[in-house]
């Protein structure tokens, strides 16, 4: 009995520490980026931080400016989100409500491998096959914002489809059959009353889309170019700030490698900011 | 009055299994007709064959021949044209999660009614019609599953006179209400019947003697006996109908 006990005693402890695991693994990433970014954006001066146009890291005097990369992070997940939202919503509805049985066992399977394919792969095949399309077919020098925004978009499709198509497929039967009985199609049932009864895990998916986009690095890195200017010509290359931390990183010392932390705080904020706005729109689901 | 839907020789399966056998019966233009029997009997089958909601189910196969003022509803009839002519009101309401003007402006937009001044008059007539647009006109932009599951029943009533129906389906629609719900909806029935044909399935034996013109029973899929309401609940020429009517079994 007393034995017993003990296991029990016990086992709540092994499980409270592995509930605690991912709690500090969290905490210990927030203290660390803050403890090490903040102060570097302090010496630089926010403004010429955040605002500055110019990231010349190893000139006397160095510059810091990360605006270039907060620009080119917001441009190729905006192209993403472009190219991956409309063809993953209209996939997700077509699996949810159009798939024969028989394609959908073929279909599943391969959008699920698309979701394990490794970003290295990815890059591989934009730099083989993308970049060298993009300049001979479209122009510029192949390695641009445009080829970016299409590979990511493409990186995005498998979280945008799973999701939106699990949003899809809880609706429940009887919105369709009430729309049926209207006289209603059944493609307008679809398009009418289904999309818009799932649209809260439709966002959700379109949130994560753009968390997986803006977080993206090895296949960015690959085909993006990397030029740290600013440019509005989309067949111009840029660099993403997660381009930035893993170009530099290897070799930077000092206040330059204290910026580039500080630019993954920038991240790390933007991506809290989609993660509390993801939460905002669960619970607002939660309330309808 | 005239036959409004003629019903020959129908059966009915569900893969191997007859749910329908041989039914044979026809209802009238503007009476209501309720349908009763126990749980099985295959009444909601038959209801949900005459706008061929059973087509959504799975192995469903139905022979002889349903019409629609003479017109075979499997053969001579588009799909979507019966069921704008012959709604239906579901057992659990249902209306979409949009606001209570979309919900019943759904119908008539699909089937292509854009101006705005049509689709408010439609609106109002149809919310009218089912007895709630006192207690909606105020609030027709607010989402639809804010009102009560009584007043949900009414608004799906009202979407579906929206499409201007002949026909009324209504399958089990006081079952999940409470019982003053219920009687607003039975008193809106009558009202109905003065302008559309009306077919109930309903559980509730009382309801239906209130109700209805004629009454059909049904048992393990067989049409047992349908006459006049009175005549069935008084004086039923079947043995199993007076038992089923009178509790014994059921």
């Amino acid at each position: 009995m007393k034995r017993k006990k003990l296991m029990e005693k016990g086992m709540q402890g092994v499980f409270f520490i592995s509930a605690l695991a991912s709690i500090i693994a969290v905490a210990l990433i927030c203290i660390f980026m803050f403890a090490r970014g903040v102060p570097a954006i302090a010496e630089i001066g926010v403004f010429d931080f955040l605002g500055g146009t110019s990231w010349k890291p190893t000139d006397v005097p160095p510059s810091f400016g990360i605006l270039p990369m907060i620009v080119g992070s917001l441009y190729v997940t905006a192209g993403a989100i472009l190219v991956g939202v409309p063809i993953g919503l209209l996939c997700a509805i077509f699996m949810a409500r159009f798939c024969p049985a028989w394609l959908y066992k073929f279909l599943k399977p391969m959008v699920n491998l698309l979701a394990g394919i490794p970003s290295i792969i990815y890059g591989f095949f934009g730099v083989v096959v993308m970049v060298p399309f993009v300049r001979e077919h479209i122009g510029g020098p192949g390695k641009s914002i445009l080829t970016a925004s299409l590979l990511l978009g493409i990186m995005i499709l498998p979280t945008v489809i799973g999701i939106s198509e699990s949003a899809l497929r809880a609706v429940p039967d009887m919105y369709y059959e009430g729309s049926l009985a209207l006289g209603a199609t059944h493609e307008r049932t679809c398009f009418k009353v289904i999309f818009p009864a799932a649209r809260s895990g439709v966002l959700a998916a379109v949130v994560l889309g753009i968390g997986r986009a803006i977080g993206e690095t090895m296949a960015v890195i690959m085909i993006a170019g990397n030029q740290p200017r600013l440019t509005a010509d989309i067949l111009q290359g840029i660099r993403t700030m997660t381009a930035n931390i893993v170009l530099e990183m290897g070799y930077s010392e000092g206040l330059h490698q204290e910026a580039l932390i500080a630019t993954g705080v920038v991240l790390f904020v933007f991506i809290l900011i989609l993660n509390f706005s993801l939460s905002a729109l669960q619970n607002r689901k939660k309330e309808a | 009055m005239n036959t409004k839907i003629d019903v020959k020789n129908v059966d009915l399966f569900y893969g191997d299994f007859k749910a329908l056998k041989n039914i044979n019966m026809s209802f009238k233009e503007k009476e209501i007709t309720a349908l009763i029997g126990p749980s099985g009997c295959g009444k909601s089958t038959l209801l949900k064959s005459i706008n061929r909601m059973n087509d959504l189910v799975e192995g469903c196969r139905v022979t002889g021949s349903i019409t629609l003022d003479g017109k075979d509803v499997y053969k001579d009839v588009d799909v979507t044209e019966l069921r704008k002519r012959v709604g239906m009101v579901f057992q659990k309401p249902n209306p979409f999660p949009m606001s209570i003007y979309d919900n019943v402006a759904y119908g008539p937009r699909t089937h292509g009614i854009r101006k705005k001044s049509a689709l408010d008059e439609l609106v109002e007539q149809s919310l009218k019609g089912a007895a709630i647009w006192d207690e909606c006109k105020d609030r027709l932009k607010k989402s639809a599953l804010g009102l009560s599951g009584g007043q949900q029943q009414r608004l799906c009533i009202a979407r579906a006179l929206a499409v201007h129906p002949e026909v009324i389906l209504m399958d089990e629609p006081t079952s999940a209400l409470d019982p003053i719900s219920t009687l607003k909806i039975e008193d809106l029935m009558s009202e109905l019947k003065e302008q559309y044909t009306v077919i109930i399935v309903t559980h509730n034996m009382q309801q239906a003697a209130r109700i209805s013109d004629k009454t059909a029973f049904f048992l393990l899929g067989e049409l047992i006996e349908m006459g006049d309401t009175e005549e069935i609940f008084s004086n039923p020429k079947e043995q199993k109908t007076e038992e089923y009517i009178t509790g014994r079994f059921g």
